[in-house]
């Protein structure tokens, strides 16, 4: 049987992460293919329905990926996107989903590298872990 | 500093003390007009009302043991578009705080309203007391009832009906408002004590309505924090049930499997005051094919889709700002337990940022701010 290969859904903001995935790319980092992204202004602009969307349709986990704290280029996203994912995580923990595949990670435009090393643990993480319950409930 | 003052009441009828009180409040021109609950002319219910005329204030219900609507929505649409007009409103506890949190996201305007709330004993659903009006256990026997076990607060229903679920486990048995009408710990057919607020106790006191003393009956507190203690245990033992049956996602779908998704909890609520909901648009309109490629990955899928995503999602915009009034549980057809849901999940994501809703307007909600050092969840460096 075929080893279990994980789906990613990367929320990457502009001006930070998805540059630093851009670097990656342009610098010939090596990282697994199992991450889809989808490029935000910011990651303050997150809402919980993308991430719960992805998950109960079919991810296995989600990246959010914006500016490190006092980088963001709206000044404060990055912080509101934290509380945004703090609550959904209490959320879920709360109904018994104790699962954490979210992954909420300050990755700056300069660096490609640290990109492709979050996705290639992430990927590794998520393969001990399994396939993603959440996407089989057929009453969900 | 709020002050405290007592109305004496005549001949046990409490009710119409206090009717008195309001009166003077309008014929003295502290306020226009008064929002409070009257009866309906079946007696079978209440309503709120806005009145204009002192005589049309005989008979409101000032104890309604019901809440048919939220009442903080109500204000909404009374005070958010230019109300130039002094408004007084007689809500109940949970509407009052329901009224902070709206006031917070700018869908109530506090300037010319001011809220007078009453010791909740607790409210029943609306189709309970219909039935308790016809068998002769509403009224003004239940009012007494109730006002009687305010005093030691041993305040228990009559035979064969409960308190709503929500108020049973509500810990906030006194509001919070610029007139408060104090019932625990009161001989309430011989005085009610009333306190006043900074924004109206000196128009009160220099027009003669009330003389204030600080006199308060020894027990109050004491019964106070009875019905709290009592109240908060309901809570936890509501809480610990609900966490033996949602252990987890599959669980919680299984408990919730009856839900009709007629998004009933959704309009109740006085927190989701979006003009257009999200669900209500076509992010949740899907292709053919799509249902089609969920049924082929899982066999088979339920329809309508999209159950699991409509409570996480609800829960993630209005649970940190949830004040447990429950109207979610009374409008759910399916009588699944909504409102212990929200409370149980609420409590915990309310705790994270040590936020009480409904405490203060000066608060703002989790949502709407931040700290730079606080919630390590970013993953650690690799």
């Amino acid at each position: 049987m075929a080893e279990f290969e994980p789906r990613i859904v990367a929320f990457l903001c502009h001006w930070c992460t998805y540059t630093g995935a851009d670097l990656a790319g342009t610098t010939r980092q090596q990282y697994p293919p199992n991450v889809r992204v989808v490029h935000l202004m910011c990651s303050g602009a997150v809402d919980s329905i993308y991430v719960l969307k992805a998950l109960i349709d079919g991810a296995d986990g989600v990246l959010i990926g914006g500016c490190h704290p006092g980088d963001c280029h709206y000044q404060t996203g990055n912080y509101k996107a934290r509380r945004r994912v703090a609550i959904l995580k209490g959320i879920l923990q709360q109904m018994g989903y104790t699962e954490d595949r979210v992954l909420l990670k300050w990755i700056s435009a300069s660096e490609g590298k640290l990109f492709a090393d979050t996705v290639t643990k992430m990927v590794d993480d998520l393969k001990k872990m399994g396939p993603n319950p959440m996407k089989q409930l057929w009453n969900a | 500093m709020s002050k405290k003052a007592a109305v004496k009441v005549i001949e046990g009828k409490t009710e119409e003390a206090i009717v008195g009180f309001l009166k003077s409040l309008l014929e003295k021109g502290v306020v226009e007009g008064i929002m409070v609950p009257k009866p309906l002319p079946s007696k079978d219910g209440f309503v709120q009302t806005l009145i204009r005329n002192p005589e049309m204030l005989n008979g409101v219900a000032i104890l309604s043991p019901t809440m048919p609507v939220q009442s903080a929505r109500v204000i909404s649409s009374l005070s958010v578009k230019n109300l130039d007009k002094k408004i007084a409103a007689v809500m109940k506890a949970c509407e009052i705080r329901a009224a902070v949190e709206l006031a917070k996201f700018l869908q109530v305007k506090p300037d010319h309203l001011y809220l007078i709330g009453i010791d909740c004993p607790g409210t029943f659903e609306v189709p309970d007391y219909a039935k308790m009006a016809q068998e002769g256990k509403g009224g003004e026997a239940l009012t007494k009832a109730l006002l009687q076990g305010t005093e030691k607060g041993e305040i228990s229903p009559p035979s064969g009906y409960a308190f709503r679920t929500a108020c049973q486990m509500c810990e906030y048995p006194v509001p919070q408002a610029d007139i408060v009408l104090k019932l625990y710990g009161y001989k309430a057919d011989q005085e009610i004590g009333v306190e006043i607020g900074d924004k109206l106790e000196k128009e009160i006191e220099e027009k003669g309505i009330l003389s204030f003393s600080e006199n308060e009956p020894a027990s109050r507190n004491e019964v106070v924090n009875k019905v709290i203690a009592d109240r908060t245990k309901k809570r936890d033992a509501l809480f610990q049930e609900f966490k033996g049956i949602v252990k987890d996602l599959q669980s919680f779908l299984d408990r919730f499997s009856t839900c009709v998704r007629c998004h009933n909890c959704m309009v109740a609520c006085p927190i989701c005051y979006c003009k257009e909901c999200v669900f209500k648009t076509a992010v949740f309109e899907h292709d053919g094919d799509q249902f089609l490629r969920w049924a082929d990955r899982k066999g088979e899928i339920r329809m309508p889709t999209d159950t699991l995503i409509f409570h996480l999602i609800r829960m993630s915009h209005m649970v940190t700002s949830c004040i447990g009034c429950g109207l979610c549980d009374s409008a759910c057809p399916s009588r699944l337990p909504v409102a212990t849901l929200f409370r149980s999940v609420g409590d915990r994501v309310q705790k994270m940022f040590q936020y009480v809703p409904g405490r203060d307007t000066a608060e703002v909600p989790p949502v709407a701010t931040f700290k730079e050092d606080e919630l390590k969840i970013e993953s650690a460096a690799l």
